[in-house]
């Protein structure tokens, strides 16, 4: 691989400045009712570079065949490519062996797969599985629906005005009966960063292994699965400059050997007879079907991109124009932020006056300024901080200091037109 | 006028403000609960007919943004003394002036004051805020309890 060699490329004098980055993202090229786009709903979705259209294009266009079963050239180029895929991949996220990331369609996939797959296998009726209270509805409906089948009982980890976990309520939270901690690493709705190496570390010291939801983790930070020791992480390809379709689920070797096939079909077995049916090996045995191929090798194309810009000088990049926009949000009148985190990635979610979050997105959307309003699949943390929604804006590193200015302008006409 | 002071009237703004018939209606005789669970916008709308069917009031409770507020707030100042079946017509024809299916010049209709909302229109986004609560008051009419634009409800999903 030459990420490593990459990787030292921002110790060097050939670091290519953000506006070169920033001109990668053709999306980011266009005006919006006669405004330049200023694009700020990269929580939701990330924009896609040159690099990985480029990737998607020449796979679509001179590799494409179906992978691992052809004896033909083609499907062995395609297979090549796939498996590179995860190969980079779990090198991006600290995997021990790329067999231990499974393609998913997504991270919610992923949450579904460890619900269903693992939690059939080790849940019972009284046992519980801990949750926080700011966990995305995709690390809480799963979990619902395999406690309804199971008669297992879901806890809630509380969060504090500011938007922190209460880990003072940890201890008591972990009971004898705890068989699973779910946890986000970076929320989507506020931009808090847990730590979730201390978690995981509490968690098993009470031996409750630890999905952590890695969403909005992998964009924005420098992730290690292995030094986090976490039992499962997952992720998204599109919220990381990948397409959409196409996400990633990590998980322990010892875990995914032990559990059961999520779903059946091709690609996952070995031999079949009506009788009887033995499944692949890892990852093969989660990948029932024909795979995402073509998301899959956007998204190794996506994770050597972010290599290429180096995770550590993203999230430098990242906090200086978190710390800009705050600053400029906290100065408007009847501004209010939520999610006060110490550790925040970028993302400000807010809210201005009695006017309501939708109402904001439509009227800075008229000077191009596309941001998100709504809970944010946060239902359970808008109802702890009492508010019906949110305006959310977050930054990737490809925005600049001007679109959190448009952004600020753009709220001033909201003040002025209400 | 700027396309987005078109949506965001004065008229709007006003009912936003200061919503009419907003709260309890004490001897309402149907009520509905209608939401947008994608936005979270909830409103209950409460009415009471007279004994032949007639819409005597109409009263509604709930949050949401400036667009479903304002909708619901002339809304129920609109259908006060329609019968039942008026009081349907008019929910179409409301309908359809937000999904392009009604030519306000050209077409037979009685939207009166409520051609304020024909901007909604060029934001298909916000065509399901302007008509949750005039799908609620449909829902409270047919003896439903609830309605949720992600169902029957949606607007485009009928003109499909």
């Amino acid at each position: 691989m030459t990420t490593l060699n990459v990787q030292h490329a921002d110790e060097t004098d050939e670091m290519r400045s953000w506006s070169e980055i920033r001109s990668d993202f053709p999306t980011l090229d266009q005006t919006i009712q006669g405004e330049p786009l200023t694009y700020l709903d990269n929580a939701a979705s990330s924009q896609m570079p040159e690099p990985v259209i480029e990737r998607i294009d020449r796979y679509q266009r001179h590799e494409h065949s179906n992978v691992h079963r052809g004896v033909h050239t083609l499907s062995q180029t395609a297979t090549d490519a796939y498996e590179g895929a995860r190969e980079a991949v779990a090198e991006f996220i600290g995997a021990p062996t790329p067999k231990q990331c499974i393609f998913t369609r997504g991270a919610t996939e992923a949450a579904n797969l460890v619900a269903q797959s693992w939690g059939r296998a080790n849940l019972e009726s009284g046992d519980e599985i801990l949750l926080t209270r700011m966990e995305h509805h995709s690390n809480i409906v799963p979990w619902q629906q395999i406690a309804d089948e199971t008669g297992a009982e879901i806890r809630v980890l509380p969060v504090t005005d500011d938007g922190e976990l209460r880990l003072d309520q940890l201890e008591e939270m972990l009971t004898d009966r705890t068989k699973i901690l779910g946890v986000v690493h970076v929320s989507n709705a506020l931009g808090t960063i847990n730590p979730v190496e201390e978690i995981v570390e509490r968690a098993h010291a009470r031996d409750v292994p630890v999905l952590v939801d890695g969403c909005q983790a992998t964009p924005h930070l420098s992730v290690d699965v292995d030094a986090m020791d976490a039992d499962f992480y997952a992720f998204s390809g599109h919220k990381m400059n990948g397409p959409t379709g196409i996400g990633v689920l990590y998980g322990k070797e010892a875990w995914l050997e032990e559990m059961p096939p999520y779903q059946g079909g091709g690609e996952m077995i070995r031999s079949v007879t009506f009788e009887e049916t033995t499944y692949a090996d890892l990852p093969n045995k989660f990948e029932a079907g024909t795979p995402a191929i073509m998301p899959a090798i956007g998204l190794g194309a996506a994770v050597e991109y972010l290599t290429s810009i180096g995770m550590d000088r993203i999230a430098e990049r990242e906090a200086e124009l978190l710390d800009y926009a705050t600053e400029l949000l906290e100065a408007e009148e009847g501004v209010r932020i939520f999610g006060r985190a110490d550790d925040k990635a970028s993302v400000l979610s807010f809210d201005l006056e009695d006017i309501h979050p939708h109402d904001i997105g439509t009227i800075v959307d008229t000077h191009g300024v596309a941001i998100r309003a709504g809970h944010h699949c946060t239902q359970p943390l808008m109802d702890r901080l009492e508010i019906p929604a949110t305006a959310r804006a977050s930054f990737s590193y490809y925005n600049t200091r001007e679109d959190a200015d448009r952004l600020v302008e753009a709220i001033e006409h909201v003040r002025e037109i209400f | 006028m700027t396309r987005l002071r078109q949506l965001y009237q004065d008229v709007i703004l006003d009912h936003n403000e200061n919503p009419r018939n907003f709260g309890d209606l004490e001897d309402a005789n149907c009520e509905a609960h209608g939401d947008n669970p994608l936005c979270g916008d909830e409103y209950v709308v409460s009415a009471k007919l007279t004994d032949d069917g007639e819409v005597e009031s109409v009263a509604f409770s709930g949050e949401g943004c400036a667009i479903s507020k304002a909708a619901a707030s002339m809304m129920t100042q609109h259908v006060e003394e329609l019968s039942r079946e008026e009081t349907e017509k008019l929910v179409n024809e409301f309908r359809d002036m937000l999904t392009d299916d009604l030519d306000l010049e050209e077409d037979d209709h009685d939207l009166g004051h409520l051609k304020v909302f024909e901007s909604v229109a060029s934001r298909p986004e916000r065509i399901k805020c302007a008509v949750l609560p005039w799908h609620t008051l449909l829902a409270a009419l047919e003896g439903k309890e609830s309605i949720s634009t992600e169902g029957e409800a949606d607007p485009k999903a009928e003109v499909e």
